[in-house]
């Protein structure tokens, strides 16, 4: 007998699934030549080291017209060295820009949060300047199911 | 901007808090890129500039870009030493300056 059970459908489903969504983040990383360009007038074309910062984003948002975002750089802030510039970025909107953020010794932590708008399922990329010339990067995919650029 | 922004903020604080701000305002972000049903492109309208200061020097500020959602929402923290004033600016497009003004006490 060689018929499907209902258990072995349900697993090859998921398999199935699982196998898309590695194939998605594949694709996904390369970043197109408008938020490269943006995000190398912000780093000065010097590279960025991977990791410190934690983005804060849904997985999947229903609605792009509002998605919350809050960001985390973890260093060390004091009157010497402390984080001075965040840029995020998007890599699958009309344009790639979505807000600068400039902190002082004054903020005593690294944190922001806004809400952003994303057209389509896409990466947010973050980079974050330290006042003695660090940066630093990383990077959150979206699964966004309804845009919020409509036209 | 019509209404009065909203800002969210401890009144008081010990002395080396560090304490969080949340602001909005009500705007509609216009991007620049939606039509209105006769096909025409409705211009862009949004706050481009944010800041804030704390008794005059500077704490916080942003450029945003119509990838910020209506009615923009900002949240950040800052560390408190002494007493004083919060002064916060939000910047149009078309120019218009809306302010607003927070105190905090050290306890």
């Amino acid at each position: 007998m060689n018929r499907i059970s209902r258990r072995d459908a349900v697993l090859m489903g998921a398999s199935a699934t699982l196998y898309l969504s590695v194939a998605d983040v594949g694709a996904a990383l390369a970043t197109p030549p408008e938020a490269e360009a943006e995000i190398a007038k912000f780093t000065g074309g010097k590279p960025a080291q991977d990791g410190k910062i934690a983005i804060d984003l849904p997985e999947i948002a229903e609605n792009g017209n509002t998605i919350p975002l809050a960001i985390t750089v973890n260093v060390p802030i004091s009157q010497d060295s402390y984080v001075s510039d965040i840029l995020v970025v998007a890599d699958g909107n009309p344009n790639p820009g979505i807000a600068k953020f400039h902190l002082t010794p004054l903020s005593g932590r690294a944190e922001v949060g806004t809400r952003i708008r994303l057209a389509t399922t896409e990466n947010v990329i973050v980079v974050a300047k330290t006042s003695d010339g660090k940066l630093y990067t990383d990077r959150k995919q979206v699964k966004v199911t309804i845009g919020g650029c409509g036209g | 901007m019509a209404d009065k922004p909203r800002l969210k903020l401890p009144k008081e604080a010990k002395k080396g808090d560090v304490i969080e701000i949340k602001t909005l305002v009500q705007h509609p972000m216009e991007t620049g890129l939606r039509k209105d049903a006769g096909g025409n492109v409705i211009p862009r309208k949004i706050v481009n500039k944010f800041s804030a200061t704390f008794n005059g020097a500077p704490l916080f500020s942003a450029e945003l870009e119509p990838a910020v959602a209506a009615n923009p929402y900002l949240q950040f923290t800052a560390k408190i030493d002494q007493g004083g004033t919060f002064r916060f600016t939000w910047v149009d497009d078309d120019g218009t300056v809306t302010t607003a003004e927070e105190t905090i006490t050290v306890t």
